[in-house]
């Protein structure tokens, strides 16, 4: 009897304790989330405004008069869209999607073969993959943008596709050869004694095991490819017929003050698709960063 | 041992091959077989875009561009991988285990050949040639980036990024997830997502936002549009040109690195705290230890390992940051790191010569990280 109700009456005098002495850490994390939230706080209300007031005065003069409806308009996302970021996140789909399936495809099938295959080479092989992930891509820009030219493909969505895919492989064979690696070997085994090969371990097994870190290492790529902006720069240029977001945002931002009420709309445009991906699936995300970075 | 096991992986131990007798098959043929092997598919691949002109026509429709890359990234690779294995099937067995791991790790190996190898190797050569990469001019571009003053203000502005912001991003970070963890869970997931939602943006975009906070208007033309402008002539200051303010204005620029970089860390270490014992923190507590200490004496030694990885990581990112300064500030001001340099150097000045020494320099000072990686890889090999 006693036992349970000493720990009954002590247990809440420490939490309500412990909640006392938690105060500070809540002002502390509420403090630093709101500093984190105010800059895309204020881009978002700016993006919502009449134009002239955007170039007139702060977006935080508005917040003591937000049920004013003559402050807000959706004017700056009408001529944002009109002038060429629809277009441009049109060309942004475009280079996203392939730059990401070709990659995973060729990084699965060399993945595999690094964790559950012998051959001659196989570990020089796989550290140098391992080695090039630190290779900056701008040792890259020159020679590739070389060869690009004298076969003419600068500008052109494959040559995009390729280079993004070939910069984000080693990351995708590392993340991949990792996972598959960790698989149990009996799994394997077993397989291989009801008499499946490589090819059908390869596609019935390990990519369904695999499909955890294939969706990390997707939203991964993703973002990396969606918020480029030097690669889309150097190897599709400014042409506003094939020219990305990013690239589309950085030249507004160059226009200067002329082109400041359009700024706020323009950049949520670029960041509405990544904040939708990356909010529905951090879970993913999350789980393949730490197996990246966090294992070993 | 009629039927050899078809996996592989029982002899990764480095055991004696199980059929010394199998020793002819390592001849010429069998190698030309693994070099075809790994190369028929990124050949059909080149051939295959090189011949569709109208992949390169820019008003050719994106839906089918982007139809016909997805048919080829999947459907098609995976046809050539499965043709390649059925081809190799056909070989006498022992061939066939010999060849087939080329034809999976082949297409992979070629496209980073060409995209990373190829270039890294031509880049270092460029590096010591002239402007325009015609003559040979030794270790002139070298000498020139560590004595005129325009590159080495972007070097001690890449130094100074690199010490600063992994202080700040992993130092935040590691505060913000240490306290957020002893918060409720409902609270925690929320205030850890305004933190984490920066890792969202763009460079660009990131510059952007930061435009309407570093904004600034001279006094007597208009109101302050900027966030810190508004904040500080509200106190009574005069308004400021904080990314015209030689040095601090770097501070300012770096500070948008932060505000992008400190949710990844402190993602990270979050996952890391959260595996740290709780039996572990108890007993510390029983011996009387503040929270202070159990964090210091118990926490932190066990998510070091952890630290280390994030620091390099949020480090590498940092020494390459471009996007940032080519935009807020066109590396004026004093404010040019070494990768936009870099850039202006190759697309501005076309002097290739400096650029791709800038290039290389950027590569060398990021090996002793990939020693760090492959020293890692080794001892989880060890393990397995």
């Amino acid at each position: 009897m006693t036992a349970t109700t000493e720990t009954r009456t002590v247990v809440p005098t420490e939490m309500k304790e412990s909640r006392f002495r938690k105060v500070p850490i809540y002002l502390t994390v509420g403090v630093v989330a709101l500093l984190w939230t105010i800059p895309s706080l204020g881009l978002l209300i700016n993006s919502f405004r009449e134009p002239s007031s955007i170039r007139t005065n702060g977006w935080w003069t508005v917040l003591g008069d937000i049920f004013n409806t003559a402050t807000w308009s959706l004017e700056n996302y009408r001529v944002v869209l009109d002038e060429g970021f629809s277009n441009a996140f049109a060309n942004t789909v475009a280079i996203s999607i392939p730059s990401v399936v070709i990659p995973i495809t060729i990084a699965a099938f060399a993945a595999y073969a690094f964790a559950w295959m012998k051959f001659p080479g196989r570990n020089v092989l796989f550290v140098t993959v391992v080695g090039l992930m630190v290779v900056p891509l701008q040792m890259a820009l020159i020679p590739i943008l070389r060869i690009y030219t004298d076969f003419d493909v600068t500008g052109t969505f494959p040559a995009v596709w390729l280079a993004h895919a070939g910069f984000g492989l080693p990351l995708a064979v590392y993340l991949l050869r990792n996972y598959m690696g960790s698989l149990p070997a009996s799994l394997m085994e077993s397989a291989n004694i009801d008499g499946a090969d490589h090819f059908t371990i390869f596609y019935r097994l390990v990519i369904p095991l695999s499909v955890p870190v294939l969706a990390s290492f997707a939203i991964f790529q993703f973002l990396w490819v969606w918020n480029d902006y030097l690669v889309a720069l150097v190897f599709l240029g400014i042409d506003p017929n094939v020219r990305v977001l990013t690239v589309e945002l950085a030249d507004l931002a160059g226009r200067g003050e002329g082109a400041l009420s359009l700024l706020p709309a323009a950049a949520f445009v670029t960041m509405i698709l990544p904040l939708v991906v990356f909010f529905s699936l951090q879970r993913f995300f999350v789980r393949g960063l730490t197996a990246g970075s966090v294992k070993g | 041992m009629s039927t050899p096991p078809l996996m592989d992986h029982a002899e990764l131990d480095g055991g004696p091959p199980r059929h010394p007798d199998g020793e002819h098959v390592h001849t010429f043929g069998l190698w030309l077989l693994r070099i075809v092997s790994a190369l028929v598919l990124p050949a059909v691949v080149v051939v295959f875009f090189l011949t569709f002109g109208f992949l390169k026509d820019e008003d050719a429709n994106k839906a089918i561009q982007v139809l016909v890359a997805v048919v080829v990234g999947i459907g098609g690779v995976w046809a050539l991988y499965w043709g390649m294995d059925r081809a190799i099937s056909q070989l006498p067995d022992r061939s066939a285990r010999a060849v087939r791991p080329f034809a999976f790790v082949g297409p992979a190996m070629a496209l980073l050949t060409f995209y990373l190898v190829y270039p890294a190797v031509n880049t270092l050569v460029i590096s010591f040639q002239d402007k325009d990469s015609e003559a040979f001019v030794g270790f002139d571009n070298y000498i020139r980036i560590f004595s005129e003053s325009k590159y080495l203000i972007s070097i001690r502005n890449s130094l100074v990024w690199v010490i600063l912001v992994p202080l700040l991003a992993v130092g935040i970070g590691l505060a913000f997830a240490t306290m957020a963890d002893k918060l409720s869970s409902r609270v925690e997931a929320f205030t850890k997502s305004l933190i984490f939602l920066p890792m969202a943006i763009s460079f660009v975009g990131a510059a952007v936002v930061w435009t309407f906070v570093y904004g600034f208007r001279p006094e007597g033309f208009g109101n302050q549009i900027g966030v810190l402008n508004g904040i500080w002539t509200g106190l009574g200051g005069n308004p400021v040109n904080w990314l015209q303010t030689s040095p601090w204005n770097n501070l300012f620029l770096m500070i948008i690195l932060v505000w992008l970089q400190t949710g990844f860390s402190m993602v990270i270490l979050s996952s890391a705290i959260k595996g740290v014992p709780e039996v572990l923190l108890e007993a510390a507590r029983i011996d009387g230890a503040s929270e202070w200490q159990a964090f210091w004496k118990v926490t932190f030694p066990s998510i070091s390992s952890t630290i280390v990885v994030v620091w390099t990581t949020v480090l590498i990112t940092v020494w390459k940051v471009f996007d940032i300064v080519f935009v807020m500030t066109g590396g004026l001001f004093d404010t040019q790191v070494i990768a936009q340099t870099m850039v202006e150097e190759f697309f501005t000045n076309f002097n290739f010569g400096i650029g791709a020494a800038l290039a290389v320099l950027l590569f060398i000072a990021v090996i002793p990280v990939l020693i760090i990686n492959v020293n890692r890889f080794r001892a989880q090999e060890a393990t397995r």
